[in-house]
């Protein structure tokens, strides 16, 4: 038995399986599928300020080996979650983790100043990467300064751990990291979703209610694995990979580019019991290559 | 209720048309209870170009024979890979999802189901778990031709069935609102299944009747568990799941223009 323990700035985890945002709802809908304190981390639906309704749909459409979606953050507001929602899963035994968005500096700010206040939420994923709100969103996580500014502002808001997810839709994904690891965030998460679309050849209209929509899957993998890989050369922080992770053989790729933890998505959807299957399998990876943890392969490539 | 991920063994294919397949399941152990109305996700195999789950309505439930029936239409290339199941196959289900139809609301209403195309499916077990709890199920199934209607001898088998074929190659001629039954009888409430178009013109005569009325909802989905938020319905409250918080949903609570 290897040891999974990882850990990821303040945050200490039993395995290195989180699950990513908008993929897992509040943890308590997979319930019946698996033991949620066999979860390394769960990260929870996108919260903003304010209730969104989302996009209208619709709002996901399947592509080879991958989907595209454009949910557009909905969900019912930082005060409906702190009321309602943490009640119901702040006794989870693992670490409950809230996925933060916003449309303004001020907006991201006082939702993570919320999430501050409630003591059985150890860290925040602040989310600069959301390719389907019109305001906000991606917008902050496709610059340097932008992604600076905001990270900046949730910092002197937010007192845990802080971890930025970085959105692949960018010319250079390092310097992004650079940037948000300068404005104090003890880790960066990545990648979010590509930017796709899909057209209807016989309506000559793009499938998605607006147009375009962030693409997930397998299909995905290969850009998100090099996106870690230049991000953990380049930063000091710890980085969590994501991207079209359906197995263990998968998360090994991660953790040999540079991530110290993964995040597991769209797979929840075809295999709902497969975050459990994945913290086993690479248990058992890491027995038979003779490795006694998880840490010992982070970013070890051959040269 | 309970929802389980599981291998299912295929126990019978029956192709009772040429677009149709009707696929019998079974298991070793007794099926978990299912709701009328509920559906299933299935996992399709060795299909590069279908990766998402299908979400597909339970036909029927046979629990002496310890069944479980899906009833699919071929409109695609994870439903065609389906197609291709043969006995002795295992197929893995998410299930069951989604609420289901109403329950019995008193001894004796009589309760039209009136069901489209691929929306029959439903209809059947529905049919069967109102005449079991003293309910008066009637069906109502519109088809575009005598070839396309499904499953005749097992709705005749619990209940009166009356037709329209677009066709009127079998029962009346016109859409299924067109049927001289709705203007003979009443019910005390409607469950429909079918394509939109059928179900909001359902809902309309519902509405003139001031007959209480619940649809079936088929929107393109991925979780099937209310995690992904992709198969929303706008509903006076706002955008829900379909497939969590429907498939079937009162007509009063959507948005539809009827």
């Amino acid at each position: 038995m290897a040891d999974l323990r990882t850990k990821i700035a303040g945050l200490t985890m039993k395995n290195p399986v989180m699950t990513a945002s908008g993929t897992f709802g509040y943890g308590v809908e997979f319930a019946d599928f698996v033991n949620l304190e066999d979860i390394g981390g769960i990260i929870v639906k996108g919260t903003t300020l304010h209730h969104r309704e989302g996009n209208d749909y619709p709002r996901m459409v399947e592509t080879a080996s991958g989907m595209l979606n454009c949910v557009g953050l909905q969900n019912k507001g930082v005060d409906y979650f702190c009321e309602y929602i943490y009640p119901e899963i702040k006794d989870i035994r693992t670490n409950m983790i809230v996925n933060v968005s916003g449309s303004s500096l001020e907006d991201y700010a006082e939702c993570a100043a919320r999430i501050d206040a409630l003591e059985q939420i150890p860290a925040i994923e602040l989310n600069i990467s959301c390719p389907n709100v019109k305001q906000g969103g991606m917008a902050f996580g496709v610059t340097t300064e932008g992604a600076a500014a905001v990270v900046k502002a949730v910092r002197e808001a937010y007192h845990k751990t802080l971890i930025v997810k970085l959105s692949p839709n960018v010319t250079s994904i390092a310097d992004i990291a650079l940037a948000v690891q300068d404005a104090g965030a003890d880790a960066v998460s990545l990648i979010n979703t590509l930017m796709g679309m899909v057209i209807d050849i016989e309506k000559r209209k793009p499938v998605l209610s607006i147009a375009t929509g962030g693409m997930s899957g397998p299909a995905v993998k290969p850009v998100a694995v090099r996106c870690v890989w230049q991000v953990a050369k380049a930063v000091s922080i710890p980085v969590v990979g994501l991207g079209g992770i359906m197995n263990a053989h998968d998360a090994i790729e991660f953790f040999l580019a540079g991530a110290s933890a993964i995040e597991i998505g769209t797979a929840n959807f075809i295999d709902p019991a497969v975050t459990v299957k994945v913290a086993e399998g690479i248990n058992e990876w890491l027995d038979q290559h003779g490795c006694k943890s998880v840490s010992e392969i982070v970013g070890q490539l051959n040269a | 209720m309970k929802k389980y991920v599981k291998d299912l063994k295929v126990k019978a294919v029956e192709v009772p048309h040429a677009l149709y397949v009707l696929l019998k399941l079974t298991d070793s152990e007794p099926l978990p209870a299912c709701l009328p109305g509920q559906f299933v996700e299935v996992k399709v195999e060795g299909s590069p170009k279908t990766f998402l789950r299908r979400p597909i309505s339970i036909n029927y439930v046979d629990r002496e024979k310890n069944e479980l029936w899906l009833l699919i239409k071929k409109v695609g290339e994870g439903t065609n890979k389906l197609a291709e199941l043969k006995v002795g196959d295992t197929l893995n289900l998410v299930f069951p999802l989604g609420n289901g139809f109403s329950p019995v609301q008193k001894q004796g209403e009589k309760v039209l189901l009136v069901g489209g195309g691929v929306g029959v499916a439903p209809l059947l077990d529905y049919g069967k778990y109102l005449k079991e709890h003293g309910a008066e199920p009637v069906f109502l199934l519109g088809a575009r031709s005598k070839s396309d209607l499904l499953e005749q001898d097992l709705f005749k088998a619990i209940a009166s069935v009356y037709v329209t074929t677009e066709d009127g190659s079998e029962g009346e001629k016109g859409f299924v609102t067109q049927h001289t039954l709705l203007n003979i009888e009443k019910f005390d409430r409607i469950s429909v299944c079918g394509p939109k178009p059928m179900m909001v013109s359902v809902a309309r005569y519902a509405k003139a009747t001031n007959t209480p009325c619940e649809v079936s909802l088929e929107n393109m989905m991925a979780c099937g568990l209310g995690a992904c938020l992709c198969c929303v319905e706008k509903t006076v409250k706002g955008n829900v799941c379909v497939c969590k918080e429907g498939p079937v949903f009162d007509v009063k609570d959507l948005t539809w223009e009827v």
